[in-house]
């Protein structure tokens, strides 16, 4: 630290780092829209990184195919899945048309990685969604659990509320966001540009990240 | 290491890296332009970016106290690395109280340049690179040769050759008819890294950034391994360069919207993770985060070289860099090759050595670089302001001691002619002298000149010298007066 | 208006053309021409390569030189870059460095008057089409410093589309930098041949009969490297198209 204060004998003392101007004449969101289109936004820039985006009307009655539960249901028997982890929070409706055939996985602290490289899918909520940029934020929320629950299985579900919990833009979302948290930001599946500079999607994280809009005015607008 | 002209002309011959880089480059160049033109703010965004790093640096004590706090309070520990020998002393300590044996990592360029991995070697512990450069990288017995794709000099069929071959010494083997389709190979580290992520105790990693209201610490990356190491393993370590804080969690917003579209050219690139300290039954139980400083005090000495310090390790600077697309970055003999590499080497480590004296002129000053760093360094103007420390020596800090620096050797013969070409220029009749000496002389003037002119003439055509020069013609058509009309007795000279 | 040229020193030993070019262009524009001979060289080359000591007696007598002048003219990006960037930094160096505030007094009188060729001519003179007649292909390489110093923009691109007969042409990787950097050239002569090599190669398939820059310096590489080529592309300054007119082609 004095080998610091050394270095920087040239700033006066009585200097305070906010003395330092920093102009924050950047947007806080780039263009303006309705909720609407910025959901429609989000579920662009989604897809342009290769997420599998899916809209679900609410509240309607469980039954009819579009609703959440059916959805999701039909989403993991399509994957052929056996297992899914579930959040301690998950709201308990979003797996009520899975067979009960599909194991569920709670997410608990006896929960090895070993454990749940075994586990086919995870279902989820978020803590935020970002348009602009197509990214939702979890926040190891009750509706998201651990954050490795989110990272061992190949198949991601991820629940988002439109309108409430989509921001138009990145600074939107720290606003919302507590550091303490631990915070997981993800766009789109895995990927990496490692081999000749060109984007191939699939590596580590989930090679699958399929998300639902779901809410009042999820139905899209475009 | 030889000097960067040697190992760049040795480069240069190598048609097939010059086309790998060639594509490399040009592609990634093309994104980031169109990345960038999304966001109508981008100028902002980088003063901002920019702002907030100076303001971090020039009170760089306060918020490295506040981070110490904030990250202690958070149940993580710090310790401070004064060099390289230090930061390995520390991490390698850590990881042997843990009774590990094998680590893996996240890609970091923080232990890159303390080459942590051989340390840890030498100490029984083996490091596994996690990022598929990285283990391109490891896996090759290579180094890395750029900032965001170490592996930018293999081509896919090497990568599957590496792969084939040596998979097998260090786990999992490359699966059988093994193709050089980039999604194959990136499947087959897949499988190969899986088995470590699931059995590892120890996680080492570096950082983007670090939060000093918050004692927050964030990493951004593609490919899901860095989330691995951050939250499977029970200790996580972290080397991180003491530049890289940021005053508040609001500052995020700048970089989170810069890094991206620089580096990748991406809206957002597919993981960021932030954790603060521990977190109860999730992540880590043990967080250890070493503040390295390893010349980053003696940069932060210098009010020009300063500026470097801002860098975010985008490597959009190596991304349009003419001279980098042709010298690879290996020639640059250090972690950061490229631009930003040619001004941060010479100040972390000083210009002592032929490598790093030679780095500075390992630019032609076009300035590409300038105009794509998302946080405003102007290289061009380090890189003359270093080379005025090579050759002429002066004020610098060394190892945290304010010292004066003798010129470099070997620049006497450079030295001697620069100061009689200003003798001349500073004497305009003597320069004329010489003018029409040349120009009388011009029938005699060989094609190849001998000495340091070869490296002129090999290559390119001499320029003929013309008979008269335009001070003559001058003086001939306006007689001296200063000023005159048409442009008679023109001469060709062509 | 008292308007001087600064002719460089490359130009003056190697490039008379040119600077007969300007003369010849801005007097068929209107505007006297003086031609200090106390000048020389803006000190660039010892400046780039570290020796800022070395410049500044030049720096000083740049700003001698041109003193009685209101405008300085030069018909070189990266001489006007290096007076306009460069000197203001070299004052305040010397002033951080004890020596008082007489080096940053120099830079300021001596930046404000000087200006590249195409800034005077869009700016200073309001014109864009000078009159000028050039009949060939042409293609253009933008020098860096006139690009990313002084950001002279479609100035230059501007004053050639208002060229007649003159056919303009794309040149691909245009921004790039040709490789010359002064004493990069002979310093890292491998990478600078090697962009050198590449620069060339991009001009010749343009199929242009000439390729046009603001810098002699850099045609001097780039000539040089089309020469060794083969190449029958003629380097051409763009004040030796400004000048030529259906009386008197250049």
């Amino acid at each position: 630290m004095a080998r610091i204060r050394r270095a920087l004998a040239d700033v006066p003392r009585a200097e305070t780092p906010g003395e330092v101007p920093v102009e924050r004449t950047y947007h806080r969101v780039h263009g303006d829209r309705s909720s609407a289109q910025t959901a429609d936004l989000l579920a662009e820039n989604l897809a342009d990184y290769r997420a599998i985006v899916h809209r679900a009307d609410t509240p309607s009655s469980p039954d009819t195919p579009s609703s959440l539960p059916a959805l999701i249901a039909r989403l993991l028997a399509d994957r052929g899945a056996t297992s899914v982890a579930v959040p301690p929070g998950l709201p308990a409706s979003w797996l009520s048309a899975v067979p009960g055939a599909v194991r569920r996985v709670p997410d608990t602290a006896e929960l090895t990685p070993h454990d749940l490289d075994a586990v086919s899918s995870v279902v989820t909520g978020c803590a935020v969604a970002i348009a602009e940029t197509g990214t939702v934020v979890l926040d190891a929320g009750p509706d998201q659990g651990r954050r490795r629950i989110t990272l061992v299985p190949d198949h991601h579900i991820c629940v988002i509320r439109v309108t409430d919990q989509v921001v138009g833009s990145v600074p939107e979302a720290l606003e919302r966001l507590d550091p303490a948290r631990p915070l997981t930001w993800i766009s789109g599946p895995s990927a990496t540009s490692d081999i000749e500079l060109d984007r191939v999607e699939g590596v580590h994280g989930p090679r699958t990240l399929e998300v639902i809009l779901t809410g009042p005015e999820s139905a899209g607008q475009s | 290491m030889p000097a960067f002209p040697q190992a760049a002309n040795a480069s240069t011959r190598n048609t097939h890296l010059r086309a790998n880089l060639r594509h490399a480059t040009h592609t990634i160049r093309a994104k980031r332009a169109t990345a960038v033109a999304e966001l109508d703010d981008w100028s902002r965004l980088r003063a901002a970016g920019a702002a907030i790093k100076d303001r971090t640096l020039r009170h760089l004590d306060q918020y490295l106290e506040q981070l110490e706090s904030a990250v202690t309070a958070a149940g993580g520990q710090i310790h401070w690395a004064a060099d390289a020998d230090e930061a390995n002393r520390i991490v390698t300590e850590l990881v042997r109280a843990t009774g590990e044996r094998e680590v893996v990592k996240v890609k970091s360029m923080a232990t890159q340049e303390i080459g942590l991995n051989g340390a840890l070697a030498t100490a029984g512990i083996t490091a596994y690179e996690t990022d598929l450069a990285e283990l391109i990288v490891q896996l090759g017995d290579d180094l890395p040769s750029h900032i965001l794709v170490p592996a930018i000099h293999r081509n896919r069929g090497e990568i599957r050759d590496i792969f084939t071959e040596k998979m097998s010494q260090w786990g999992r083997p490359a699966p059988d008819g093994l193709t050089d389709a980039p999604a194959d190979l990136a499947e087959a580290a897949r499988l190969h890294l899986r088995e470590k992520f699931l059995n590892a105790k120890v996680g080492i990693s570096g950082a983007n950034f670090m939060v000093a209201e918050t004692g927050t610490l964030v990493v951004v990356e593609s490919e899901g391994n860095g989330r691995m190491c951050l939250t499977l393993p029970e200790t996580l370590i972290s080397v991180v360069g003491i530049e890289k804080v940021v005053p508040t969690f609001q500052d995020l917003e700048v970089f989170l919207q810069l890094l991206p579209r620089s580096s990748t050219a991406e809206r957002m690139n597919p993981y960021t993770s932030t954790w603060t300290g521990t977190t109860d039954a999730d992540g880590p139980r043990a967080f250890h985060l070493v503040l390295l400083d390893n010349g980053r005090t003696d940069t932060l000495a210098d009010t020009v070289g300063r500026q470097a310090l801002r860098c975010i390790r985008c490597s959009a600077c190596l991304n349009v860099c003419p001279v980098y697309e042709r010298a690879g970055g290996h020639a640059y003999g250090s972690a950061y090759p490229g631009p930003i590499g040619a001004i941060l080497t010479p100040q972390l480590r000083g210009t002592q050595s032929e490598l790093d004296a030679s780095l500075p002129y390992a630019s032609s000053l076009c300035g590409a670089c300038y105009e794509v760093c998302p946080v405003a360094i102007d290289i061009p103007e380090i890189l003359v302001h270093l080379r005025e420390r090579v050759v002429e020596g002066g004020p610098a800090s060394v190892r945290g001691t304010r010292t004066v620096i003798k010129p470099a050797k070997g620049h006497a013969a450079e030295r001697a002619a620069m100061r009689a070409a200003r003798w001349a220029l500073d004497h305009p009749r003597l320069l004329r002298t010489g003018q029409r000496l040349a120009s009388r002389t011009r029938r005699f003037h060989p094609r190849r000149l001998p000495g340091p002119g070869r490296a002129w003439s090999d290559t390119r055509e001499l320029p003929k010298v013309p008979e008269e020069s335009f001070r003559d013609w001058w003086q001939r058509t306006r007689g001296g007066s200063g000023t005159g009309s048409g442009t008679e007795g023109r001469k060709d000279t062509t | 208006m008292r308007v001087a040229l600064f002719i460089t020193c490359v130009n003056d030993t190697l490039y008379p053309r040119t600077g007969q070019a300007v003369v010849t262009l801005l007097e068929r524009l209107g505007v006297e021409v003086g031609f200090p001979e106390a000048q020389s060289c803006c000190g660039q080359p010892q400046f780039n390569t570290g020796y800022r000591h070395e410049t500044e007696p030049l720096m000083r007598r740049y700003a001698t030189a041109f003193r009685d002048y209101e405008y300085v003219v030069t018909p070189s990006g990266s001489c006007a870059a290096m007076v306009r960037d460069n000197y203001p930094r070299m004052g305040a160096k010397a002033a951080a460095e004890g020596r008082g505030q007489e080096l940053a007094n120099v830079a300021a009188e001596a930046v404000p008057k000087t200006y590249e060729l195409t800034e005077f001519l869009t700016d200073v003179l309001k014109v864009t089409d000078v009159g000028a007649y050039y009949p060939h292909t042409v293609t253009y390489h933008p020098t860096c410093h006139g690009l990313r110093m002084l950001k002279l923009g479609d100035r230059p691109r501007s004053l050639l589309a208002a060229v007649k007969g003159l056919n303009l042409v794309e040149l691909p990787g245009a921004e790039e930098c040709c490789g010359f950097g002064g004493t990069f050239a002979v310093k890292n002569a491998a990478v600078s041949a090697a962009m050198g090599a590449d620069k060339a190669r991009n001009i010749t398939a343009t199929g242009a009969e000439a390729v046009c820059t603001l810098d002699n310096s850099c045609q001097l590489h780039i000539g040089g490297t089309l020469a060794r080529q083969g190449s029958t592309v003629r380097p051409v300054h763009l004040a030796e198209i400004l000048a030529s007119t259906e009386g008197d082609v250049w």
